[in-house]
Parts: C-alpha cells; structure tokens; sequence
C-alpha cells in the first residue's frame, strides 16, 4: 500500500466536530420531546377533567360511584354512627395518621377515589370490619372516613379535589 | 465558462421565478366566464410568519354563529378551543356563559332517559340539525360540515404557477375560495347564482347581506368585511394549530440550517485531507 | 472485502460480546472500515437518505397508531382529534404525509440514479431487484395508507385501485369481494388496509437488510461505472461517508421540514378533508403525484384489462433492466447515446406523471398514449439494441484515475506502480 493513498484518519477533535457533535447531540433531544409528549393527556382528556355530580338523590347511607378521570369516586353519605365512629379514633391507632376532618368538606359526605392504594383494585362499599371499605383483591381494610387500618395498602384512599358548587352539586376536579 | 454558464442560467432561472410570482400574484381579472379563478387575498395567516388577527377571528365567530350555524355544523370545535392561545382567544368566562345558552344533549340518566343540560367548555359545537336527513328535509341540502371546510376546498393553480407555490408558501386557495364563493353572489335577481359554483348554481341561498351582523368593534358592516372575517375564522377552525406550526417551523428550520453548514465545514474538511492527498503526490 | 484491517474489541464487555455474537464486528466492517468508491457523487447519498425516511416515517407512524382509531364511522374523526387534541399530533400527522411523498421522491432519485450509471448490471442484479421489489411494497404501503384518513380521496382511490382487480378474466369479481371483505370498499376493507399499512413498513426493513447485503458484496457502483481495482480507488465508509450522507440528510431534511412546516397541505389533496361518502365520487380522482406516471398508463389504454394489465407492466418491468440493457459499459457518463435517452426517459416520465393529474380527455388522453407507448419502446427496444450499436467512450483505467481527470493520468504514469489485490 503505497503512502499516498492512506489517509489520515481524521480522528483530531478539534473545535469543528465538537461543536458539529454538540449541536447534533441537542437537536435530537429536542426531537426526543414530541415523541414524550405525544403520550401525556391530550386536550380532550384534559377538557373532561371536571364533573358536576347531583346528590340531592342520595340516601343518608348510600354510597354511590361516579366515574371521573376514568376511575371510580365514591360520594358516602354518611350516617351519623358512621361519622361518629370517623371522628373518634386516636391517630397513633392509623397505619396513615389522618383526622377525619382533614378528609371531609361535610361531615356527612365522604368523597375519595375508589381506587385501593395497594395495587389498584376497586374495593368494595360498606364492608369490611369498619364498615367503610374493604379490598377483595389483597384484604385490604378501610374506614368510614377511606382511611387504611388492616391490609397490604399503604395509604389512605386518596381525597379528589372537589368542593359543593350548591348544597345538592359536587363538582369534582 | 462554465462558471458563467451556471451564474447565467441561475440569473435566468430567479428572473422566471420572478416573473411567475408577479403572475400569481396580481389578480386573475381575465378568463372566460366559465373559469374565473378566485383572486388572492390579503391573509394575516399568510407566510412563515404569518398569525391570526384575534379581532378579526372573534368578529367571524360573531358571523358565524349568527348566520352560518344556523344551517352548518362544526363538529371538530369544541367550546374550550375558543378560549386557546393562537385562535379567537375569547376569555374564559365569555365562552363558559355562550356555552351555557346551548342544550345539550346528554344521558341516559338514572333513570334512562336522555335529557338536556346547559352546555360547558368540553363540549363540541352543537348542530341546529339532529342529523343529515332531517337537515336534507327542511334545506333540500345537506350543508356540509365547516371544520375543516378551509382545507376542503380551493381551485387549481395550473402550470407553472403550482411549481412556485411551495415557494412562495400559497396555502390559501382554500380561504380565497371561499372568500370568492361568499362574495360570489352578484346576480341581484337570483340568491341561488354565484360566480364561483360550477354551472353558477348553488344551493346555499346567498348568506350575507350588509348590515346583517351587528359588529361592535367599529369594522365595517359589509359583506365582504363579513366575509373577510368569517373566512379567516374557518380556517383557524380548519387548521387552529397554524400559529404553533410556523412558529415551530422557524425555530427547527434555523436549527438545521445551522447545522447543516457546521457539517458542510467537517465534511470538507474530512474531505480535504483527500483531495489534497492526491495533489500532493505531484 | 479484504484488505482492510478487521474488529479487533477493545474493552472487555465487547470482547465478551464479541465472541458471543459478532454483530459488532459486523457492524464494524458494513460501516466503518467498508471500501466504498472513492468517487461516489451526491446523487448516491440517497440510499442514507431514504434508510433515514424509512425510520422517521416507522417513527411517526407508530406515534399516530396511538390516537387513530380504524373504523369507518370514527376513522376521519380521529384523524382531526390528533391534528387537534394530541400534544404535537399535528406535527406527526403531517410529517407522516408528507414523508410518503419524501420518501417517494428519494426512491425516484435513488432509481434513475441506478438507471443513469448502469447501478442494475452485473454483478448487482440480485442488489436491483432487491430495489424494484422494496418499490413496489412501498407503492402499496402508500396506498393502503391513504385511505386510512377516510377522507372522499381515500375512499374513490381505494376504490378505484381495488377494481383494478376486477378486470381478471373469470374471478376478477370473486377475488375484489375478498379483498373488500364486502360488497363495496367499507368498514372491513378499512380495518385490513390498516393492519397491512402497520405490516408492510417492516416488511420492507428486512428487505432493505437484504438491500444492504447485497450492497456490500460487490461493493457500491460509482459514477465511472468501474470497479475499484486498488485501495487507491476506495475510501473506508467511516468517517468520509457517514459525514457526507449526514451531511445530504441534514440538507435533506430541510427540504421536508419547509414542506411539513410552511405548505404541509401542498402535496395533499383538498377533497380528502371531505369525510368519504360512498354515495357520492368527487368530481376528478387524483391519486398522490408519486403514481401519476403509472395512473396516467393506466387511463391511456381504452380497455379495462389493457390498461390494468399495462399499468402493473410499467411498474413491473424495470426489474428486467439487467438483461433488457445488453450494454457491457455501465456509466451513462461514457455512452453518449444513452445519456440522451436517458434524458429523454425521464422527460417521458414526467410528461407521463402530468398527464395523470389531468382529465382524461382531448390532448391528455392523445399524449398519455404516446409516452405510455414510448415508455416501454425505452425498455423493450431502445435500451436492448442500444447495446448493440452505440459507440462508447473509452472508460478510464481506474476510478482514481477517472476522479483526477488528466492530471490523474500523469500521476497514474509517474506514480509507482498500483498493488492491485494487495
């Protein structure tokens, strides 16, 4: 192989190619962006975010379940033993220290996620030894007030934001 | 040379682009009755830079609501993409309280049945029709739906003008089609002629009349300021993410052109050392 | 190839991986240390460009997969959701469209590039065929594509292109139906486009894989239409080549972006954004302009048959141009003659895709015929007896040779003598 022919491999980095690499490097991770952010909520999802919910129909005792955000939320109309037996616990006794008031905007209405806080499974209204909530998927035990006392779950069942747009309209998100 | 001859041919080449640019740009006046071509329009939204003008897209919201959707749908617009940076830009509380003065339809509620509600920002805009067929029975017509109306239509631009558009960026067939159609109607005697239809027949009565929209910011009370409006308005609903598409495009367009000279200087410069190899063998 | 130094790993993790599975020495010797021609133009940068289209278009298209929902009813809804709703579905969506159209561009370039430099010759014959048949799985991966936004161009062309069809003798009617799973193009027909549109882009990979081997066994042709016969004639493909088919991509993209960014509806059809209705046909079917030459071929010829059978033809026959030319040079650049039909073909072609996006009637119907006619008299005539009679140029004794002009001959004379095969 004559010399001519073998080239210096141009290997020097020098400023040229470190800023030609630099700028490279920076332009695809801008094009990195959409692909990420194509997979966020889009404007429809976010749009829906917000749900009036009517419970002038809801018995003193009655739980019922409305979808929001594509999860269950549970409006407990409490009774007043249910309420009573809420307030009157010592929080050192919580797995997940939280008053009830901290919880509630109402003491007669409950408003929490259905969704238990150990792996996702919807549990079940009125059961359970406390008779607030209880998991079927893993035993996981809450109270009147979707706090956590038995079970796997680590966290109390989680309060959605809400406020009562009039004494009979909750408007959740 | 042929050094000279590329500089000569290149002149030659920017002088017909020139030239057929200043071609497509001044109005298409001549023509036979037949093919009248829509003229261009003066488009805030026009070029890499271009925007919508608010004031304006607020007004053909106004013309649209108060004549066009009595007839049309706008299936693809929902009431809160009226509140969006880079469209119409309405506040939140005038679309939430416009919102509120439409039924909606909704259900079933508990109790099976379908009821209706004040709208809210989430809906899409309702339809004055329950579905084609009853809009076929009381207009003879079905009007098509306008979301997109904007990119559904246009005209044929013909050799070479079609070659230059991309160039020169010409979107706007669509909105100065339909800004010919709207201002097309000038046969007094007949609402159902206008310039622009194949044949001159139309099946839409002519919509606008002066004085018809009451503007309350001071522009004037005419059909073609109506039109004006209520066609820059549609294509925003046709295409409302335009400001963001122009806006972006700068920006990834600097980016690589930059880049691309940076490489053009390492690829020559990796290049040189070969050129320059076999030179130097002399 | 030989001749060149081979992988040697250097850290420990490829070593262990090295001797496990070579894929970094493959890697290695496909396109870091391979002898491409050292003469190669920037036409050839085009076979980089279109590797990069094919990944951007399988990029966004699976982006899309994500929002777009293939039912009839919901198709063209969901197509103006990601235009609208979907953080930047506007950006994916128009790069997606128009990426058909840049590929399709690239392909054409990459194509009569071959064509212009002999690239179909042996011993690339199995390289070129490889080439028609990823052409012809990139025709129907575009136009199962275009019907999924459902729009009224959509629907009549999938019409249109499934009747084709029909015009086989006997079952032709039989073998539509199966293809629309139903009576007419509808909802079944819009489900199995969709799941082959997903199918077929990766068919195609692997075909490029094949592409590529078959590349990279006698090497790239070049502009001289030569092979090298020394290292003297080749450069290895890392760093000369990465740089400058980075280099063309870049430039490249620019050319897509203006469109995706500043006239993304240019290349598009206006009466696509008109949901489809099977009850009405808009006014004047115009494909997308990658297949006017072809759809023009199909009008010119006054039978259903004829022309079906002459449009699949047009599109078929290239992948005889190995044993169709019987020239023994390969460069246009040194058969004077050829490069004149050459031109004259590509003049043909295009005057062909124009044609296409006409109305059938009066001068369009007349031309379409004539270069339909003068197309393949390109392929079956000229091309077979231009080998015969065309007196060709003297090729240069190499390609380093052919690189330097005179001034390579008087190296090349006082140079020590090449160690060809060294």
């Amino acid at each position: 192989m004559t010399a001519s022919t073998t080239v210096e491999e141009p290997t020097r980095r020098d400023f040229l190619y470190i800023a030609t690499g630099a700028v490279g490097v920076v332009g695809a991770g801008f094009a990195v962006w959409p692909f990420l952010s194509q997979m966020s909520p889009d404007a429809t999802t976010l749009a829906a975010a917000s749900l009036d919910v009517d419970i002038s129909g809801v018995a003193v005792g009655q739980i019922i379940t409305v979808k929001w955000r594509g999860k269950p939320v549970f409006i407990s109309h409490r009774t007043p033993p249910e309420i009573e037996a809420a307030q009157n616990v010592s929080l050192k006794e919580l797995p997940d220290p939280a008053s009830d008031e901290s919880r509630v905007q109402k003491p007669e209405w409950l408003v929490v996620i259905g969704i238990c806080t150990h792996l996702g499974c919807v549990p079940i209204g009125n059961e359970g030894p406390y008779h607030g909530f209880f998991c079927p998927c893993h035993g996981s035990v809450y109270d009147t007030s979707g706090r956590i006392r038995q079970g796997p779950a680590p966290y109390n069942l989680a309060v959605p934001p809400y406020r009562f747009a009039s004494d009979t309209k909750i408007s959740i998100g | 040379m042929p050094q000279g001859n590329k500089v000569m041919r290149l002149r030659s080449l920017i002088a017909g682009g020139l030239a057929a640019a200043t071609l497509c740009v001044a109005p298409i006046a001549s023509a036979q009755e037949e093919h009248v071509k829509p003229a261009r329009q003066d488009w805030s939204f026009y070029g890499p830079f271009g925007k919508y003008d608010q004031a304006q897209l607020q007004r053909g919201f106004q013309v649209f609501r108060e004549v066009c959707s009595n007839c049309h749908s706008l299936k693809s617009i929902a009431f809160r993409d009226l509140i969006a940076p880079g469209g119409p830009a309405f506040s939140e509380a005038q679309i939430k309280a416009l919102a509120a003065t439409y039924k909606i339809k909704d259900g079933p509620n508990e109790a099976g049945e379908m009821y209706e509600r004040p709208g809210v920002l989430s809906d899409y805009f309702p339809w004055n029709f329950p579905n084609a067929q009853a809009a076929r029975a009381a207009l003879n017509a079905v009007p098509p739906d306008l979301s997109v109306i904007a990119k559904a239509r246009g005209y044929e631009r013909g050799f070479p003008l079609f070659l230059i558009d991309p160039i020169i960026q010409y979107q706007e067939q669509g909105p100065d089609y339909i800004y010919a159609l709207l201002t097309g109607y000038t046969h007094a005697d007949d609402p159902f002629w206008d310039e622009f239809m194949p044949g001159h027949k139309i099946a839409m009565p002519m919509p606008l009349s002066d004085g018809a929209v009451d503007y309350t910011d001071g522009s004037p009370k005419t059909v073609k300021q109506y039109a004006k409006d209520v066609t820059a308005f549609l294509m925003w609903a046709a295409e409302p993410k335009l400001e963001e598409r122009k806006r972006l495009g700068f920006r990834v367009l600097s980016f690589l052109a930059v880049f691309a000279v940076l490489l053009y200087f390492v690829k020559r410069k990796i290049w040189a050392s070969v050129h320059s190899d076999a030179g130097a063998e002399h | 190839m030989s001749g060149h130094p081979t992988y040697v790993p250097k850290s420990a993790a490829a070593k262990w991986l090295e001797s496990r599975l070579p894929i970094l020495g493959l890697a290695h010797s496909s396109f870091v240390v391979f002898p491409n021609p050292r003469n190669l133009n920037y036409w050839w940068t085009f076979g980089g460009i279109l590797a990069f289209m094919l990944v951007a278009q399988i990029a966004t298209g699976v982006v899309l997969v994500m929002h777009y929902t293939p039912q009839s009813s919901l198709a063209f809804a969901s197509v103006e959701h990601i235009m609208r709703d979907v953080n930047y579905g506007w950006l994916f969506r128009y790069a997606h469209a128009n990426g058909a159209s840049m590929f399709f561009l690239a392909l054409y370039i990459h194509m009569f590039r071959g064509l212009y430099y002999g690239s179909y010759k042996a011993p690339r014959e199995v390289l070129w065929i490889l080439g028609c048949i990823i052409f012809v799985m990139a025709v129907a991966t575009a136009f199962m594509g275009y019907v999924l936004p459902w729009g009224q161009m959509s629907f009549w062309g999938a019409t249109v292109i499934t009747s084709l069809f029909s015009a086989i003798p006997f079952v032709g009617d039989q073998i539509t139906i199966w293809l629309w799973g139903g009576y007419a193009v509808d909802n079944a027909t819009l489900n199995r486009f969709f799941s082959l549109h997903y199918l077929l882009p990766f068919m195609i990979l692997g075909v490029v894989i094949l592409h590529i081997w078959a590349l990279h066994v006698p090497g790239s042709n070049n502009p001289a239409g030569i092979e090298p016969q020394s290292e003297k004639d080749t450069l290895p493909f890392h760093p000369y080549f990465t740089i400058k088919d980075g280099f063309a991509v870049v430039c490249f993209m620019i050319f897509y972006f203006w469109f995706v960014f500043y006239v993304p509806n240019y290349l598009g059809d206006a009466d696509n954004y008109i949901e489809a209705n099977p009850l009405q046909t808009p006014v004047h079917i115009v494909p997308e302009w990658y297949y006017l030459p072809f759809y023009a071929i199909l009008r010119s010829i006054p039978s259903k048959l004829g022309g079906t059978a002459l449009m699949f033809a047009a599109v078929l026959i290239p992948a005889f141009l190995p044993w169709l030319d019987t020239s023994k040079v390969k460069s246009a650049a040194y058969r004077p003659l050829y490069k004149i039909f050459f031109w004259l073909f590509v003049a043909c072609v295009l005057g062909l895709g124009y044609c296409g996006s006409k109305p059938p009637e009066g001068i369009y119907v007349v031309a379409s015929r004539l270069l339909a006619i003068y197309y393949f008299l390109h392929f079956l005539v000229i091309l077979p007896l231009l080998g015969q009679y065309e007196k060709t140029r003297p090729l240069p004794a190499s390609i380093f040779e052919s690189v330097l002009g005179e001034r390579g001959k008087h190296l090349a004379a006082g140079a020590k003598p090449l160690q060809p095969g060294e």
